[in-house]
């Protein structure tokens, strides 16, 4: 187990292939193969859509599996890239649209979400708990409503439509196999920025604060840069999905950031689990199939009910989410560590 | 080792089921894409009862092929109607869509038909109006009437027989109640009347106090334009503060969903003109086989709702055209096309026919609120407004001088 080799801090003599791990080797490969099977269907509104939700609920998973900080607000803050890129870039909806070329208006949306989510970090780590629940619940809900209601900025209820990905090198970056692995490289990327981030003094120091604030503080951290920090990094992950969610619907509207969706990233980290990176992809995946597909199985009446009892179902048996179940499951199948990674 | 590998065959044995189940040849599959979460829930079911009652008539079969409806579900927001309409396309095949319900969702759906040409849209209920008047899709066909058209003949009722000079509208804040006002306004304000004040709500408004506080003393009515549960609230409200200016209702305000609801309510909904694709007392054969039809279908309300309307006709004349072309749409459903443009046909509520941008001329209903035999309320049929089009019978060159609609749009304070 590789992983768990590094973090007790036995390092061996390693290949490449103990460094970055079996498991990831064949789930990379299996990804980046994945298109060869996959329908167009399946690549972008599963798939890329699984991986874009799964970058937002991994953002939420840094601040609440390392932080110990439970948000609400991830998806405003990937809504704020995602307006960013409508108003700075070009939109049809004959409101603001700068025209600005994307590799401009990227950094400019990250930078954007990046600030506002240190912002409302620093307005929530004076508070712990529940109360950073639902302060940043509160900041969610007041951003939906004034995208709602502004029509200067946000242009009300309708939103923005007709944003296109970038074409360049040849390619339409919407088409179905260069998106997914657009998202592909995304969540990858992320992920290992999120492993390898968990692992290095800043993640320890986290870590460490979410474990015992006082005598951290004690010891000399300043707690609060560090939380704000966490907030800020964040803010980058949940922007970059942002980005890849506004190419993906090619519009964005106060829909997009409503209090339904915020709750959906809660629910895609629970059910995902919050001790590994990988949790939230599983999560997301679990819950997008479900979404997409629960009319198919039981009608268009109570089809979220299906869903609700499923999500339910998965947090009884293992309140720490699916990697929870796995945690159960693998001492049956390997004498292991019942330790999940970090 | 074990974990992740076994994790990772998971993961990749679970991405890669992908269900391309293609139609068999004896049947043709139709999407039907509706709000069966989220505010509208209730009306996203009254027009799935109505398009069930179009395939009803025709006994689940078309052109000798069996109808499998194909149920998707959004929650009024656009992404979500784009999200499943999606779905029903690329994931279960479907060449033929019809929906959605809400007057966003269907700006939304427009604009994903143009990237969908061999896809055949035809609207559910949604009624915004740039829907189909400016840059419309070739391939996106409205059967149902407009907002602004289900207005035709309020605005100079109101103005001269009800001799209203001066009104406030206050409306949910999105495309369709603009465009209901357009129509109103569009009527009104050339009849001679001022609207010095319109109020602007998110939809799900719970507290009503500072819109009514800022409703001017001096009107002499109040035009609302608020769907379900917010008509409900505002209505109560504004009569629990002593308001006493009388009311003229949108289409969706004084529907049954809101009449069938208890309390003082009652007593100010009285008299209430309004106008809409319906209207309950219609004594039109036609309509009466439909609210028989209706019926049958399970948990109908007492009068099929306009939603029910809307999802029967737009469905009636998908399965015509279908049965038109031997439900043929191999070719990318480019003849299925052609006979829907060309398509005339009579509807419970008067005959239908598309004008160039596809979008419905028929008839509309001016009605009043009355109390029934049964004590219930209902819609009184006043007049028929006959043939109404797009351009509201004003010239098309003239028409879209006015702009489009929105907050601003039209104003005459």
């Amino acid at each position: 187990m590789s992983l768990a080799t590094i973090a007790d801090g036995v390092v061996p003599q390693q290949n490449w292939l103990d460094k970055i791990g079996a498991g990831h080797v064949i789930l990379g490969t299996a990804l980046l193969l994945y298109p060869l099977v996959g329908s167009d269907f399946f690549l972008t509104q599963i798939a890329g859509y699984s991986m874009i939700f799964g970058v937002l609920s991994l953002s939420l998973m840094l601040l609440a599996g390392y932080g110990g900080m439970l948000s609400l607000a991830q998806i405003t803050v990937a809504g704020i890239a995602a307006y960013a890129v409508a108003i700075l870039g070009s939109n049809n909806s004959n409101v603001l649209g700068f025209g600005w070329p994307w590799w401009i208006v990227v950094p400019f949306a990250v930078a954007a979400a990046a600030v506002s989510s240190a912002l409302i970090g620093w307005i929530s780590v004076r508070t712990e708990g529940i109360y950073t629940l639902m302060i940043t619940l509160a900041i969610a809900t007041a951003t939906f409503y004034f995208a709602q209601q502004n029509y200067a900025i946000f242009n009300g209820h309708s939103g923005y439509a007709g944003i296109h990905a970038p074409v360049f090198w040849g390619i339409d970056w919407r088409d179905p196999k260069p998106f997914y692995y657009l998202c592909l490289g995304l969540a990858i990327l992320s992920y290992a920025a999120v492993l390898y981030g968990s692992r290095s003094t800043f993640g320890m120091t986290l870590q460490a604060i979410r474990d015992n604030p006082r005598r951290m503080r004690a010891l000399g951290y300043h707690v609060t840069a560090h939380k704000v920090f966490a907030w800020f990094l964040a803010g980058i992950l949940a922007g970059l999905a942002g980005v890849l969610l506004v190419w993906f619907n090619g519009r964005v509207s106060p829909g997009t950031i409503g209090v339904d969706v915020a709750i959906d990233i809660l629910i895609i980290a629970v059910i995902g689990g919050l001790r590994h990176p990988i949790g939230p992809f599983v999560g997301a995946i679990v819950v997008i199939l479900m979404q997409t597909f629960a009319i198919d199985i039981v009608g268009a009446e109570r089809f979220n009910t299906l869903i609700g009892l499923v999500f339910l179902a998965i947090v009884f048996v293992s309140p720490d989410g699916i990697l929870g179940l796995w945690g159960r499951i693998k001492p049956h199948l390997a004498q292991e560590s019942l330790r999940a990674g970090p | 080792m074990h974990r992740r590998t076994l994790l990772a065959l998971a993961l990749f044995t679970g991405l890669t089921a992908p269900s391309m189940a293609l139609a068999a040849d004896d049947t043709i599959k139709i999407g039907l894409l509706a709000t069966f979460e989220g505010p509208f829930t209730v009306l996203g079911e009254d027009g799935e009862r109505g398009a069930m009652t179009a395939v009803a008539e025709t006994n689940g079969s078309v052109a000798g092929k069996k109808i499998e409806i194909v149920k998707g579900s959004s929650d009024a927001s656009p992404d979500s109607a784009v999200r499943a309409a999606r779905k029903l396309v690329e994931q279960d095949g479907v060449k033929v869509l019809v929906g959605p319900l809400s007057g966003d969702e269907g700006l939304a759906v427009k604009d994903y038909a143009k990237t969908k040409p061999d896809v055949t849209f035809i609207n559910g209920t949604s009624a915004a109006q740039d829907t189909t008047l400016r840059n419309p899709a070739e391939n996106f066909f409205r059967f149902s009437t407009d907002g602004a058209q289900w207005m035709a003949g309020l605005g100079t009722y109101a103005f001269k027989d009800k001799g209203y000079k001066k009104v406030a509208t206050v409306a949910e804040d999105y495309s369709f109640p603009y465009t209901q006002v357009f129509g109103f306004m569009a009527e009104f304000c050339k009849a001679g009347g001022h609207v010095p004040s319109k109020s602007w709500v998110p939809i799900g408004n719970k507290d009503f106090s500072s819109v009514i506080a800022a409703i001017p003393e001096d009107v002499d009515a109040i035009y609302v334009a608020l769907g379900g549960a917010d008509a409900v609230n505002f209505l109560t409200q504004y009569q629990q503060a002593g308001g006493t200016a009388p009311l003229i209702g949108g289409s969706i305000t004084v529907d049954q969903t809101v009449l069938t609801s208890k309390g003082k309510l009652r007593d100010v909904l009285k008299g209430t003109p309004s106008a809409g694709p319906t209207a309950d007392t219609n004594d039109a054969p036609a309509w009466k086989a439909f609210v028989d039809a209706y019926k049958k279908q399970p948990g109908a309300f007492p009068s099929p709702s306009l939603f029910a309307h809307g999802y029967y006709v737009n469905m009636k004349a998908t399965l015509l055209a279908l049965d038109q072309v031997g439900g043929d749409v191999s070719d990318g459903g480019k003849k299925l096309r052609e006979a829907l443009s060309k398509l005339s046909f009579d509807t419970p509520t008067g005959k239908v026919s598309l004008d160039k941008n596809r979008n419905a001329i028929a008839d509309i209903f001016l009605t009043e609120v009355t109390e029934g035999s049964d004590g219930n309320l209902l819609n009184k049929l006043v007049k028929v407004v006959p043939q109404v089009n797009q351009t509201l019978g004003i010239p098309e060159d003239e028409f879209m001088k006015l702009g489009a609609v929105n907050r601003d749009n039209p104003s005459c304070p």
